[in-house]
């Protein structure tokens, strides 16, 4: 390092280095290598970046970009799981049949009031602990972990603990519900106990994670606000409403977007709450989602032509989501 | 430490601004939570870690015990039976290993490429650089279960199926991982000390190693850990490539105990509290740190 400190020409300003001085004498020996030394640091300024971003984008288009559009592809083929690589063109014959089938339709609806139940309290509840969490606390640390423990926790191993507590003869949640006076629930054989139930996962799962984002963006927000709205004469509710709402709308954006993702992609807990229906979410579909759909047209009836074009749908359906929420979330900033 | 750089002589002068206001007027970070706050906040905890707690207790009972009415709450005594059992029925030993290898790869592997391209977008200028990065977000949008077809042909015409590489090769990239490393150093690193690296005469690499490294290494710590917690919790892809016969991951072998190998409650209990215990052994350990990790990136997020 030190032998070559005396080359570094100013990268910044990076002039090409000159083959001849300005007045056109020749360059010695020394020079010459400083002009080569020069031109290698600006081939090493110019390129290096992509060299360092690239990485990304090759894996991303690898393993990311094109399986999403071979997923379009497929969807217009016949395409079987025993032989995958096998593909007739069909059209848009898998749309047309995915579209008649009401467990398509049934999946949809599923996704959508699940998705509902899921998210809006989830949001709610982590603002709620997340305006408790602000408070000056004693063992703050404490619980912030402990309400992550549940992120921590697999799909996997929460949805089988769930599936124990839910029990309909000795489960202990109809156990308590006895207490209340309140008979047996079939969490798993009706429709909307098995939604709630597969939505209180989620909930238990995301709820604690979200709070920490509310928290820290409410830290974020200067004190000199909650002041002078305080010698407004402003309740702590006011503050609440017309502080820290109002200061929280990009992050409130921000985790809605994330958990409508996450919940049209729901996959592992409905398929694991009823172990022996498995793919079917419930031995009447009550609480099968468009991922679990998905999952048994492509690995179960062996389609995997129809179950690409349910992904596509689905990527159709996202998009859709996307662009309603670009215009609210821009309707609100102009708003305010 | 921090007593030393800021005498507690100096806090007072604080003080008088603060007390203007009647203490029960300010909401925000510096009023003291009431006995309410506190209720609430022992409520969310028991019920954040009750269902974890209870596994523990169904893995120490029967199967009998399970089918009974009111369900146990305190541990019987077939604890280590039960996960000494759950252990050898659901190739554990292996998953545990095959897990540690995908998660660990896959979250070095995201932690290096993440810190680069993160470098990149936050300290150097090229063309074509918020275009890039508003790609880099834009990918973030979409699941990466829109595109699991494509990739199960893949890896069947590369006759991967029961193979780790099927599980790590799809889970190298994080765009939430490049985007989190590019708001660490927009601020942890001062473009002066790069500068001066370069000055001594340092290529880019050089700066990678010795001067972005070094000052990302906070970042790369916390970063690390949600991947690879990621990656452990992984559940669709590994359930579709690999099998509870040929190569598990420790969720594939749990999933496996729940539909239908074993009937025993006691045992799906047993083997969901091994998989889930060394994640929750790190958050024990590192909570704090992973806390502050999730919290740092939300505020830029």
């Amino acid at each position: 390092m030190a032998t070559r400190s005396d080359t570094a020409a100013s990268p910044v300003k990076g002039g090409a280095a000159p083959g001849r001085r300005p007045d056109g004498s020749p360059l010695s020996k020394e020079e010459k290598r400083r002009a080569k030394l020069s031109r290698r640091w600006q081939r090493d300024a110019r390129w290096s970046p992509y060299t360092f971003v690239a990485p990304f984008f090759l894996l991303f288009a690898a393993f990311g970009l094109f399986p999403l559009i071979y997923t379009g592809w497929a969807s217009l083929h016949q395409v079987e799981l025993t032989a995958p690589t096998d593909m007739n063109w069909v059209g848009l014959k898998n749309y047309t049949r995915i579209f008649d089938d009401d467990f398509f339709w049934n999946a949809a609806q599923n996704t959508l009031t699940i998705g509902l139940i899921s998210t809006v309290p989830q949001l709610m509840m982590a603002m709620g602990i997340a305006h408790i969490l602000n408070y000056k606390l004693r063992a703050s640390t404490f619980y912030r972990v402990a309400m992550l423990a549940p992120y921590a926790t697999s799909i996997a191993a929460a949805t089988l603990v769930f599936v124990l507590l839910y029990g309909r003869d000795y489960g202990m949640i109809n156990w308590a519900l006895d207490f209340a006076g309140i008979d047996p629930i079939g969490w798993q054989d009706d429709k909307w106990p098995g939604q709630f139930a597969v939505s209180s996962i989620v909930i238990w799962r995301w709820t604690g994670y979200n709070a920490l984002i509310y928290l820290a963006a409410m830290q974020a927000i200067p004190q000199d606000l909650y002041e002078s709205a305080a010698l407004d004469g402003a309740s702590r509710w006011k503050q609440f409403l017309h502080v820290t709402l109002p200061s929280l709308r990009p992050t409130i954006l921000f985790t809605v977007v994330v958990s409508t993702i996450g919940a049209s992609q729901l996959f592992g807990e409905p398929l694991l709450f009823d172990p022996n229906k498995g793919a079917s979410g419930g031995a009447e579909h009550q609480f099968q989602t468009l991922g679990l759909y998905l999952y048994e047209q492509g690995w179960v009836n062996q389609h995997l032509g129809r179950a690409s074009a349910i992904a596509w749908t689905m990527f159709a359906i996202l998009i859709v989501i996307g662009i309603i929420n670009h215009v609210i979330s821009r309707r609100l900033r102009a708003s305010s | 430490m921090t007593t030393t750089v800021t005498p507690p002589e100096t806090t007072p002068a604080k003080k008088p601004k603060r007390s203007r206001l009647p203490k029960s007027a300010r909401a925000g970070g510096t009023l003291h939570g009431g006995p309410i706050a506190y209720a609430i906040l022992i409520v969310f905890t028991l019920v954040s870690l009750f269902p974890l707690f209870w596994t523990a207790v169904a893995a120490s009972r029967d199967n009998q015990r399970l089918a009974e009415t009111p369900p146990p709450f305190w541990f019987g005594s077939n604890l280590f039976k039960n996960l000494e059992v759950a252990w050898t029925e659901a190739n554990l030993g292996e998953a545990f290993l095959n897990t540690t290898i995908v998660a660990g790869v896959s979250a070095v592997t995201i932690v290096v490429l993440s810190t680069i391209a993160g470098f990149a977008f936050a300290k150097l200028r090229f063309k074509g650089r918020n275009m890039l990065m508003l790609i880099v977000i834009g990918t973030m949008m979409i699941p990466p279960q829109l595109s699991i077809i494509p990739l199960y042909m893949m890896v069947a015409k590369l006759d991967w199926t029961d193979q780790l590489q099927a599980v790590i090769f799809p889970s190298l990239v994080s765009a939430f991982g490049v985007f989190f490393m590019r708001q660490y150093l927009l601020q942890a690193l001062p473009d002066e000390v790069i500068e001066a690296a370069r000055v001594d005469g340092a290529g880019s690499w050089r700066v990678i190693w010795h001067v972005v490294f070094p000052a990302a290494r906070p970042a790369m710590a916390v970063l690390g850990m949600l991947m690879f917690v990621q990656a452990w919790n992984d559940f669709l892809w590994p359930f579709l490539v690999l099998t509870q016969t040929g190569n598990p991951t420790v969720q594939v072998a749990v999933a496996g105990l729940g539909r239908g190998f074993t009937p025993d409650q006691s045992l799906i209990m047993a083997g969901a509290l091994l998989g889930t215990l060394p994640l929750l052994l790190v958050f024990a350990i590192f909570g704090k740190q992973i806390v502050g990790g999730i919290m740092q990136g939300a505020v830029k997020g």
